[in-house]
């Protein structure tokens, strides 16, 4: 993955702006899964050792946070908000609905890597419940029906490019 | 250094100590004792077991003792029926989180929560058990850690960091998902950065992490800690 491309020399970038700093391994993070697009166990050793900080203490926080992704996700991103309002409101029918359609599991990819089924802590719009995010454009008031035309029209948009 | 003596009362006896103390080596020093699990001399206090929290007086809010410096005028209470009861409470929390079995625990009799929990009384647990299922690994030559028995004290990862300095161990995820981890969540056996110096074995209060034909009364050794901190103050 850390191949000799840019994207080392913006890591490097990001890691100077914080001053190599134990303090803003966070930011830095951050700025890594920007980037790359996810943390795996690989760039987080390099990290860690860009740092000086324990392998283990990196895991431990990029972990803890469930905003960071220690998988390559898919092409598309699903993001179903598990906030009360939206749990209240049925998404986990649509989830359960959204996984049976495209034979994925939440938090997993489909096998081509063409979809991601993520599940996120409230985002804020409760009064949309239920709220479904697809390539971060967020479908208030979301049916299963309508989500998983959503997502076919983007997957099939796809398919058309290619060809 | 400023050290200038703090006064303070503890279940009504006059203390005097320095500055930068906590309730608990305060406590200590007037011989009265306050229960702990997670918090070990020599180590960075954790507060995460919450079994030593005290009233003070002047405010509905109870501090863990471990963690709080004292200040002058203090005036503590270590016992008193809503504390007995608080501690009850964590106990049973600590039991239903997983899966506490000790007539099958290798640290049957040499455990510090079974201890507390006696000494408390807690015979039932009056909350629904967990019965988590976590990982065993016994991939080390002779170190293996249960995370079933684990309390997330965190006795192990400080241990490691702080004394051994190599900080193999430490934690992952957040909430009920929460384990101690080897490196990035190796295998013990691939996990480079460990020195098999036991340390984590002598320090776990529990049978989660031991070593393996070993009698446990010889393994677990906490004040090995203390020790250690204590000699290594000669050498600077």
């Amino acid at each position: 993955m850390l191949k000799d491309d840019n994207r080392r020399e913006m890591l490097e970038k990001v890691l100077k702006d914080h001053n190599y700093q134990k303090s803003a391994l966070l930011e830095i993070l951050h700025g890594a899964q920007e980037i790359y697009g996810f943390l795996d166990k690989e760039l987080l050793t390099e990290i860690s050792g860009l740092l000086n900080l324990p392998p283990s203490q990196v895991y431990g926080v990029a972990t803890f946070y469930s905003f960071f992704n220690l998988r390559k996700p898919g092409e598309h991103i699903i993001t179903a908000c598990l906030g009360t309002a939206c749990y209240v409101k049925g998404i986990e029918q649509i989830m359960t609905a959204i996984e049976e359609e495209f034979h994925l599991k939440r938090g997993g990819s489909t096998k081509d890597g063409k979809l991601s089924l993520f599940q996120t802590r409230c985002i804020g719009a409760c009064a949309m419940a239920p709220n479904i995010s697809i390539d971060d454009v967020i479908i208030g008031k979301a049916t299963k029906e309508e989500t998983i035309k959503h997502i076919k029209q983007i997957l099939g948009e796809d398919k058309t490019e290619t060809i | 250094m400023n050290t200038h003596p703090m006064k303070l009362k503890i279940d009504g006896v006059d203390v005097e100590c320095s500055e930068g103390s906590t309730i608990l080596t305060a406590a200590k020093t007037v011989g009265i004792n306050i229960p702990t699990l997670c918090y070990l001399e020599g180590l960075t206090p954790y507060g995460g077991c919450r079994l030593c929290l005290v009233e003070v007086s002047g405010t509905n809010k109870l501090f863990p003792a471990c963690a709080t410096p004292v200040a002058s005028g203090m005036e503590v209470t270590t016992q008193s029926p809503k504390l007995h009861e608080y501690r009850k409470m964590v106990l049973q929390t600590l039991l239903a989180e997983r899966t506490h079995i000790c007539s099958v625990c290798i640290a049957n009799d040499h455990c510090e929560l079974q201890t507390q929990t006696n000494q408390y009384g807690v015979d039932h647990v009056f909350y629904e058990r967990n019965w988590s299922c976590n990982e065993i690994d016994s991939t080390h030559d002779f170190l293996v850690i249960d995370r079933n028995r684990c309390i997330l004290c965190t006795r192990c990862v400080r241990a490691c960091d702080e004394i051994e300095g190599v900080h193999t161990l430490d934690l992952k995820f957040h909430g009920k998902n929460t384990d101690v981890i080897m490196d990035q969540d190796e295998l013990w056996s691939k996990a480079c950065s460990c020195t098999s110096c036991r340390k984590c074995a002598k320090v776990c209060p529990v049978g989660a992490i031991y070593v393996e034909g070993e009698n446990i009364e010889y393994t677990k050794d906490p004040q090995v800690i203390a020790f250690i901190v204590e000699r290594r103050k000669c050498l600077k």
